[in-house]
């Protein structure tokens, strides 16, 4: 029932935004539909946890460790990205047109909706449906700003990201046939790992190569990444948050089913594959670091990074890395979420995203300084932080397993890519305005921008320190389920 | 059960046909004349999924046929022609990124390719429909996303999307005649909101931006 509650309750919501009397209630009916969704998504992902399993609405929804994990964060998300939206949104589209807030709400709704249901889904067929989805619901919001660069950066996203939910179709397609040669009858995850082993190897390979290079078009890995960081840089703050720290951990989490169908066959490894296309993706978002102009496209090359990071730690198998693959995605989205926020705050106060034109940010304002300075911390692998822990339990569990030269290579670009993290911001926070008589603007941020930065500052803080003992257990049902 | 040597000779047919369009979705330069390839195109796939629906018994693929028909060549120029506006529907493309001779070189290099890629999963069935739908649906994957690539006006890129789409699907056919309804009703859907996600998108680039060479758009890019 709570399955069912969770897809309705957005598509309610989402509705009603587009009423006449929904002009003025938009915001808080999406913030309460949110919440909604958040609670019943922490009720599933505690089932989930105790017991491994909750199917729902007997045969086309169901959700598991892995699925209640991701579940969880889309929800949570929703849920911190609705809150800031009120204010940001109202802000950014001051002199706008009321109808288009509607739009906005409608939209968010239903691209929540979509990646809602990506892990509930329990036909794939109809999972690749919503994937295809959550680009083209959210494709307005990409270009929500009207701007040149926001409506080409929207072109990019939908073009390439859709292009490459084609090519994972045929995947699909060619997965279904080897399912029906093997004799398996509904079209589920957990049917395919069974009937992996009576595939016809060739079939199940072509399948997996098609789902990972299409389906990695719209993960960002490189090199199918170019249209992420304009997409990530130019949509609203709080879609950028749910871009940047769900929806690509949505469809990796897709790959990462397709983990234990492919190890299942005799003779097929997709190891390599992981590994060599997610080292690739941290090489070169690392490179791309150094040399960003725009603080919120920094953010989006991170995102590359730690796709790389979550995709290698997969890769490395056994049930060590896979936990910290579960706790990296975690500790990701709420932290990337938490840094788009600072972002977000940080534009509506200066009104840039050139990294060189803020300096000397904790004059002018402390808060955004702050969020932005512990979002940088978090992101980049500062040690109180849960990617610091992830990290750790992933490379530790890759010397364990013997691929030293994968993880020595893992070690350095992490810390490189630190370096130039922290270098960028630190120049942004502490740094001398370059002219110092520049008269330095008062910012206000609304009291919505403000209850979001602290309400998502709670878990990025907590869940580095300690992490509660279902949230573990979900953690560990969710690397079961990747095969580990 | 696998059909008469008459059926299968039509599918062939109906198959290098299906390819010459996707050639010339890669080499027309008239908006216009790209987007009566595309509905060939789409009559051609529809005619195939007939086919083998008589051959297979199969009444999903009737279905397809009638939605593909009925999304492909009616809904989506309606659609075209209601969200992109006229001046954009008769632009004839002066600039592309490579000539038409270089292109169709390597669109024959893409369907070498596409058989290379479909061989391996050729040897584990016995139907023969595969064996011409599989190869040929690949390359005209492969073609219209090459068409994507090459092409710098908005509505151009997206017929090679859908030409990517129709060659999974004439690929598709072959492959999973038995599909379910709801994936088939999903796939209706889909298609027609691609074009209106897209075609909404023109229509603001071209408000915006005065043109609709998306090729041209790079104020986003690393320094």
């Amino acid at each position: 029932m709570e399955l069912a509650g969770i897809l309705i309750v957005p598509l309610l919501a989402s509705g009603f935004a587009l009423l006449p009397v929904g002009r003025r209630f938009a915001a808080p009916v999406t913030l309460v539909a949110s919440a909604i969704v958040l609670g019943l998504a922490i009720a599933v992902a505690a089932e989930a946890a105790r017991t491994g399993q909750v199917a729902a609405s007997g045969e086309w929804l169901t959700c598991d460790g892995l699925g209640a994990l991701v579940l969880l964060l889309v929800a949570f998300v929703g849920f911190t990205a609705a809150l800031f939206s009120w204010g940001y949104i109202a802000e950014s589209v001051k002199h706008g047109r009321r109808k288009n807030i509607q739009l906005y709400y409608s939209l968010y709704n239903l691209f929540v909706l979509s990646m809602l249901s990506v892990p509930l889904l329990a036909n794939v067929a109809l999972m690749w449906i919503a994937v295809e989805l959550t680009t083209l619901l959210s494709a307005f919001l990409v270009g929500f700003e009207d701007t040149p660069e926001a409506l080409e950066a929207a072109w990019k996203y939908v073009i390439l990201t859709t292009l490459g939910a084609v090519l994972a179709l045929l995947g699909f397609l060619i997965l279904y046939w080897g399912s029906r040669v093997a004799g398996l009858e509904p079209f589920t995850w957990v049917g395919l790992v069974e009937a992996a082993p009576r595939m016809p190897p060739a079939l199940l390979w072509t399948a997996f190569l098609f789902i990972l290079v299409g389906f990695g078009t719209k993960v960002g890995l490189v090199p199918m990444h170019t249209w992420l960081p304009d997409a990530h840089s130019q949509a609203p703050a709080p879609i950028c948050a749910l871009l940047s720290g769900v929806e690509t951990t949505t469809v990796l989490y897709v790959i990462l089913r397709l983990f234990p169908v492919v190890g299942g066959a005799p003779g097929l490894d997709a190891r390599p594959w992981f590994i060599g296309f997610g080292l690739l993706s941290v090489a070169v978002a690392t490179l791309l670091f150094i040399h960003v102009r725009d603080f919120k496209r920094m953010f989006a090359f991170s995102t590359v990074e730690h796709m790389g990071i979550i995709l290698v730690a997969a890769g490395l198998g056994g049930a060590d890395a896979h936990l910290g693959a579960a706790y990296q995605m975690a500790g990701h989205a709420i932290a990337k979420s938490f840094c788009f926020f600072a972002a977000g705050v940080t534009v509506l106060g200066v009104g840039t995203q050139e990294i060189t034109a803020v300096r000397g940010l904790v004059r002018s304002s402390p808060l955004a300084a702050i969020a932005l300075l512990v979002g940088s911390f978090a992101i980049a692998g500062a040690p109180p932080f849960a990617v610091f822990v992830s990290e750790f339990v992933i490379l530790k569990a890759g010397l364990a397993s013997g691929h030293y030269v994968v993880v020595a290579l893992l070690a350095v670009l992490v810390v490189i890519a630190f370096c130039a993290v922290m270098l960028h911001v630190n120049r942004m926070v502490f740094g001398v305005p370059a002219v110092p008589e520049q008269e330095i603007r008062a910012v206000t941020v609304t009291l919505s921008c403000k209850v979001t930065l602290a309400l998502a500052a709670i878990p990025l803080v907590i869940i580095g320190i300690y992490v509660p003992a279902p949230l573990y257990d979900l953690l560990k049902a969710a690397a079961s389920a990747m095969g580990g | 059960m696998n059909g008469s040597p008459v059926l299968f000779a039509l599918d062939a047919l109906t198959g290098a046909l299906f390819l010459l369009t996707a050639l010339g979705v890669v080499a027309t330069r008239q908006v216009l004349a790209s987007l009566q390839l595309f509905i060939l195109q789409s009559v051609l796939l529809a005619f195939s999924a007939v086919l083998l629906g008589i051959a297979q018994g199969s009444i999903h693929l009737f279905a397809v046929a009638a939605i593909t028909l009925a999304t492909k060549t009616l809904l989506i120029p309606w659609l075209l022609r209601h969200t992109v506006s006229a001046e954009v529907y008769r632009t004839r493309e002066i600039e592309r990124v490579l000539n038409i001779p270089s292109s169709l070189l390597i669109s024959a290099v893409l369907i070498v390719l596409a058989y290379v890629v479909a061989n391996p999963l050729l040897s584990t069935v016995a139907v023969p429909f595969v064996q011409v739908n599989l190869p040929l649906g690949i390359a005209a994957m492969f073609l219209g996303a090459f068409t994507i690539a090459v092409r710098r006006e908005a509505v151009p890129q997206l017929l090679g999307l859908l030409a990517v789409e129709n060659g999974v699907f004439f690929a598709g056919v072959a492959i999973v005649p038995n599909l379910s309804v709801i994936a088939e009703l999903a796939a209706a859907v889909d298609v027609p909101v691609i074009t209106l996600v897209i075609g909404m998108l023109t229509r603001r680039i071209h408000a915006r931006l005065g043109t609709t060479a998306v090729g041209q758009l790079a104020s986003l890019r690393e320094q």
